[in-house]
């Protein structure tokens, strides 16, 4: 693979926070593209930590991390923007939805009417055209998540950064939601790095799923998922994603196997 | 008026209500002399017959509360600000805004009497000195108390320190500012009105605690008890203020005042 053209390159990053916790042994991870990356693991393996580094949020102990060929807190000068969907909704409890989903926009100083218009076009992405004028607590969980996804869509993102986004809710809105972001993923082109505690929402949306293990926190494993139906309701209960999900599973089961020999 | 709200302003009402007509019966059958315990008719007639004086006087307590409220709020969240600005200004100064908490009002306030020419200015200084920490405390934590997640996103989009100030840490801290402010404005009343006590002995004030010094004097337990009903009045008057204030700038948004989840 050639880190040049990748999306995200990540070069024997670690980390180790300033309390000596050592978070995340040297991970090498590429990220092509138009790729929809899911990060799986146990608590603490690291998941966010490494989320965090891609996003700036955070820097790396040792090694190297780009993103679009730079490094990724040098990405104000790019055209190309990464966005970031948190675990909660983290929308501002005083503004109106619109507003939330402004926000980015506001920030960047792109003036009222285009970014109105965009704001428009974000919630109408997620169904959330009618809650504009809606304070969050107004809305469901579900609703609330739309309207953060909304937010994170409407600076037009190339680079789309997930950590558990729809972790807190229900697996009837959690399937929906998947089947939304796997639409916004196709229709927009989108490059997406997506953590999850859950085998099955690592199937059912990634292109590839890059295992993780904790204690310490490591990467274990890559796994392709190309299945050759189309990812529906169908494809939840084919053989193929049973056998995609039990080899994810061993894959888990084997790193804490591992990780309990080494304690014993 | 929904109903829940005429219930909050009803059963108070009839609270009081009902220990008023206690206290009238009290005193009427078993002949209380008025200059014990006076019965709540005559303190309202003394209320309307001195008028004159006790209103004026209600006046100058009131500037003088007001007054000091204003100024706690402007210095307690300049301060709040420069706190949360660098972690060496508030480790510095943080210990002195609690020795302001602690140190007792009427142990400074003769010191600030005779420091201060005009007595005006010295009773809002002491009401300041009273009413200031709970701005500062509140102010401090709400400007700190900020969601990660908002802050991340705000970093992520290369928000400025005035961006992040205006949109993130300023809404963020009002809820806090609030809870503070309604109980600076009860203290300030409080301040206000020791102070005087303080100082209407010096014969300088003119307020509600100079009413009740000089009323005590006289022995006129019902001019006593008059101002003491005009302080307690503006003391839940105030503090209502400040509720509606709080529920106006919050209302919309905030959990604290809206009723339904
Ligand atoms: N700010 C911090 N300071 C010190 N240690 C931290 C910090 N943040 C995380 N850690 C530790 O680093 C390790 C990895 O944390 P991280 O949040 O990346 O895990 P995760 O995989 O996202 O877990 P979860 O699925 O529970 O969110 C954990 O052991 C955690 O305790
Ligand atoms: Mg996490």
């Amino acid at each position: 693979m050639n880190s040049e053209a990748s999306a995200v390159a990540v070069q024997s990053a670690e980390k180790t926070y300033p309390n000596g916790t050592h978070a995340l042994l040297p991970v090498n991870l590429t990220v092509q593209q138009g790729e929809f990356v899911t990060l799986l693991g146990p608590s603490g393996c690291g998941k966010s930590t490494l989320l965090n580094m891609v996003a700036g949020l955070l820097e790396p102990s040792a090694g190297r991390i780009s993103v679009w060929g730079e490094s990724p807190n040098a990405q104000s000068q790019a055209k190309q923007r990464l966005s970031f969907v948190f675990q909660e909704a983290t929308l501002m409890p005083w503004a109106r939805v619109g507003a939330n989903v402004r926000l980015p926009l506001d920030l960047q100083g792109i003036n009222r009417a285009d970014a109105d218009q965009r704001v428009g076009n974000a919630l109408k992405l997620v169904g959330l055209e009618k809650f504009a004028e809606s304070y969050p607590r107004e809305l469901s969980g579900g609703m609330q998540m739309r309207a953060s996804i909304a937010r994170s869509l409407v600076t037009d993102p190339s680079l789309l950064l997930m950590d558990e986004p729809f972790g807190a809710l229900d697996e009837i809105t959690r399937n929906r939601l998947d089947d939304e972001l796997l639409s916004l993923w196709r229709s927009k082109g989108l490059t997406v790095i997506f953590v999850t505690h859950s085998i099955h929402e690592a199937v059912y949306l990634s292109s590839r799923v890059v295992v993780m293990a904790a204690r310490p926190g490591r990467v274990i494993e890559e796994v392709a998922i190309t299945p050759t139906v189309a990812r529906d309701d169908a494809f939840r209960v084919s053989t193929e994603f049973a056998g995609y999900a039990k080899q994810l599973q061993d894959s888990l089961l084997r790193a804490s196997v591992n990780v309990d020999e080494a304690l014993a | 008026m929904t109903r829940d709200q005429g219930q909050r302003l009803l059963l108070p009402l009839f609270v009081a209500l009902v220990i008023v007509g206690l206290w009238q019966w009290w005193v009427t059958a078993y002949d209380i002399p008025q200059f014990l315990v006076p019965s709540p008719l005559v303190v309202a007639q003394t209320l309307v017959m001195d008028w004159s004086l006790l209103g004026a006087a209600l006046l100058v307590t009131l500037k003088v509360t007001f007054l000091a409220l204003f100024c706690s709020v402007l210095l307690g969240v300049t301060i709040a600000f420069a706190f949360v600005q660098s972690k060496w200004i508030e480790t510095a100064f943080f210990p002195y805004a609690v020795l302001l908490q602690v140190t007792p009002i009427v142990a400074i306030a003769p010191l600030i009497i005779i420091w201060v020419k005009s007595p005006t200015a010295s009773l809002v200084i002491c009401a300041t000195l009273v009413a200031l920490f709970p701005i500062i405390a509140n102010t401090t934590l709400g400007l700190r108390s900020v969601n990660r997640g908002l802050q991340s996103l705000f970093k992520m989009n290369r928000a400025t320190r005035w961006q992040t100030l205006v949109r993130l840490r300023i809404p963020s801290a009002l809820p806090y500012f609030f809870g503070g402010l309604r109980i600076s404005s009860g203290l300030a009343l409080i301040g206000a009105v020791v102070a005087e006590f303080v100082a209407g002995t010096g014969g300088t004030g003119t307020g509600l605690a100079y009413q009740i010094l000089q009323a005590g004097y006289q022995l006129n337990i019902p001019r006593m008890f008059a101002a003491l009903v005009l302080i307690t009045l503006t003391g839940v008057t105030l503090f209502a203020l400040m509720g509606a204030l709080s529920k106006w700038a919050l209302g919309s948004w905030h959990e604290s005042e809206t009723n339904s989840i």
